[in-house]
């Protein structure tokens, strides 16, 4: 192998787990836009994802195109569920109160999966069948093309909710002043349920379809949860484009570390570009100071 | 200090200064040396988030620096016990500023952020670093605490050594949140923006809290390294920083004789769980989300409050 294709194979291999950055970002960044809480617990989505369509396709043998939105509607409940039981309650709490309330729902699910699952990784066939792609010496997977192209139709979809539709105004709305948004007639409290819903779907999403490449199990949430949210911190948390362009850089950053200088260091990588871009523009690469300023976090 | 703290704290040494003698078994010891521990570091992180309204979800990094800095000092390159404390200590400082000095000056929760990270990167450094820190497999044989000669081997010996250094920072952190600088914390988590129009420097006090949370628990990882004289980097993970953040929780934020309950609540509760072992994380999980959903205030306060209800039914 050529040092290009290697390199060529390392970019090919940042790019898939940058995919799964960005959709985790964006999960992340849903939920900031409604409530400015920063979920914890969002890896346990994308856990739960993997695992629930490795249960209904594998186990309970369903096909493809029933397992996918099945499963994303049972983590889209798990949200809701999230949502009604442990935030909506204590809405009046302080926002510290609340990230830790995260921090326990993202213990107590990784709790609830290894009591169903075990402590063991689970596998899923990939999507299509069929032999590797090669380009330019570099070996990719076909499973690889699934996940750029859902990161591709995720990223469209939000930009359209988000830009276009009145539901997606009125979330962003809430970010900005929930108050001024309740005067304007917006249920905000539906709002804070909708994002929390939306954004375990766009977990699940991301689970399924990184398990066929990765495997999942129980443990897994929390370092995607700190990746996904270095991506969105590097792209400017609230700005969606630039979450899904973090989530790539910290993607291709890590995979080319972990080639080319050394595999242990890969998990720092994403954590020193967080701690820099903390300290030299917190508002990320393409947050603007002044929306940062008037925000809450 | 406050006339109920002061003898609630005689009281406490009293109780503790007792217990070896009628409690001798080791393993017993041993437990209450691990409470001892970590509510020195629990006190620190309940400085922090009760009276600074901060979290920091990376005090194992800090917890870990101090126990490595002992053990690879001492063992490795030969210092005294006392040099690779103070320079356990230094370490922590210097990194606990490079830290909050730039997240601290912003707005929010940019403090538990970075401090995942750091307590992240702190952890891969420990794995990697083969040839200083021994890597996954860890550091053994250092050596235990003597002073003059006089060595503080055995259970209860070490037993009194680590109370006294918690009971000392128990009455520092006492006297902390009664002065001039507490009050400016308490007025920091009531309203940063009344706090800063009556002249508190706001950013510099969170600073210099979370710096003094730094050292507690590099304190603390240097009397670990001592007594357990075998330290590996799973000692210092992100879970044992979120266990350490859920004893703030269970005892409740802004009372330091919570964070002591919490931290005795949860070093007990592991032993007790031996049972269903691996199903501890689920229970884990169960405890914080009732105690948040139902005790917000953490334990202390709860119990405290249904005393007064109970006192005014009756």
């Amino acid at each position: 192998m050529s040092l290009f294709s290697e390199i060529l194979q390392f970019v090919f291999t940042g790019l898939t787990i940058g995919s799964i950055y960005s959709m985790v970002g964006l999960g992340f960044n849903i939920i900031y836009n409604a409530t400015t809480i920063i979920n914890l617990a969002q890896g346990e989505f994308v856990m739960f994802g993997g695992l629930i369509m490795v249960f209904l396709t594998v186990v309970l043998k369903f096909p493809l195109f029933v397992g996918f939105p099945l499963t994303v509607i049972v983590v889209m409940a798990i949200g809701a569920v999230f949502e009604r039981f442990a935030i909506h309650p204590l809405r009046n709490a302080s926002l510290l109160t609340l990230i830790i309330v995260t921090i326990a729902a993202s213990i107590l699910f990784r709790g609830i999966a290894m009591f169903i699952w075990g402590k063991d990784p689970y596998s899923l066939p990939p999507f299509t069948p069929g032999s590797p792609v090669m380009i330019g010496g570099a070996v990719i997977m076909l499973q690889t093309f699934w996940v750029l192209g859902t990161t591709l139709a995720i990223v469209v979809l939000t930009t359209l909710f988000f830009g276009k539709t009145i539901v997606g105004k009125a979330m962003s709305a809430c970010s900005f002043n929930p108050m001024a948004a309740s005067l304007m007639g917006i249920h905000v409290r539906k709002m804070i349920l909708i994002s929390f819903a939306l954004s375990a779907g766009l977990g699940a999403v991301a689970g399924i379809v990184i398990t066929p490449m990765s495997l999942m199990d129980y443990d897994r949430g929390p370092m995607l949860a700190v990746k996904g949210f270095c991506a969105a911190v590097l792209g400017g948390l609230g700005v969606g484009y630039g979450v899904v362009l973090g989530g790539f850089i910290v993607g291709l950053l890590e995979s080319l570390t972990a080639g080319l200088i050394h595999s242990g260091f890969k998990d720092a990588v994403a954590l020193v570009i967080l701690l820099f871009i903390l300290c030299f523009k917190p508002s990320g690469i393409f947050g603007s100071e002044e929306v940062s300023k008037i925000k809450k976090f | 200090m406050g006339k109920e703290n002061r003898r609630a704290v005689f009281i406490l040494m009293i109780c503790l200064g007792i217990f070896p003698f009628f409690i001798r078994s080791d393993y017993y010891l041993s437990i209450m040396i691990f409470i001892g521990i970590n509510a020195i570091i629990v006190m620190g992180l309940s400085l922090l988030m009760g009276y600074a309204g901060q979290i920091s979800l990376g005090h194992a990094a800090f917890f870990g620096i101090g126990a490595y800095c002992s053990g690879v000092l001492t063992v490795k390159l030969g210092f005294s016990i006392f040099t690779a404390f103070f320079c356990g200590i230094f370490l922590s400082t210097i990194m606990a500023m490079a830290i909050a000095i730039p997240t601290l000056k912003l707005k929010g929760h940019y403090l538990a952020v970075a401090t995942l990270g750091f307590g992240e990167i702190i952890y891969v450094i420990f794995n990697e670093l083969l040839e200083i820190t021994g890597g996954p497999s860890g550091l053994s044989g250092i050596p235990s605490i003597h002073f003059f000669g006089y060595s503080f081997k055995g259970g209860w010996r070490y037993f009194y050594l680590v109370w006294t250094v918690a009971i000392l920072l128990l009455i520092f952190s006492l006297n902390i949140i009664h002065s001039r600088i507490g009050r400016a914390l308490r007025a920091v988590h009531g309203s940063e923006v009344a706090a800063q129009a009556m002249g508190v420097n706001v950013s510099q006090f969170k600073i210099q809290v979370f710096v003094l949370s730094a050292i507690y628990a590099s304190v603390a990882g240097t009397l670990y390294a001592h007594f357990v004289t075998f330290i590996s980097p799973s000692t210092f993970s992100l879970f044992v920083s979120i266990l350490l953040l859920m004893m703030v929780v269970i005892g409740g934020g802004g009372s330091i004789w919570g964070a002591l309950l919490g931290a005795g609540i949860l070093t007990v509760l592991p032993e007790s769980l031996r049972a269903f072992r691996d199903f501890d994380i689920l229970v884990y999980g169960i405890i914080l989300m009732t105690i948040l959903l139902f005790m917000p205030e953490g334990i202390f306060k709860g119990l405290t409050l249904s005393l007064i209800w109970m006192r005014k039914k009756w």
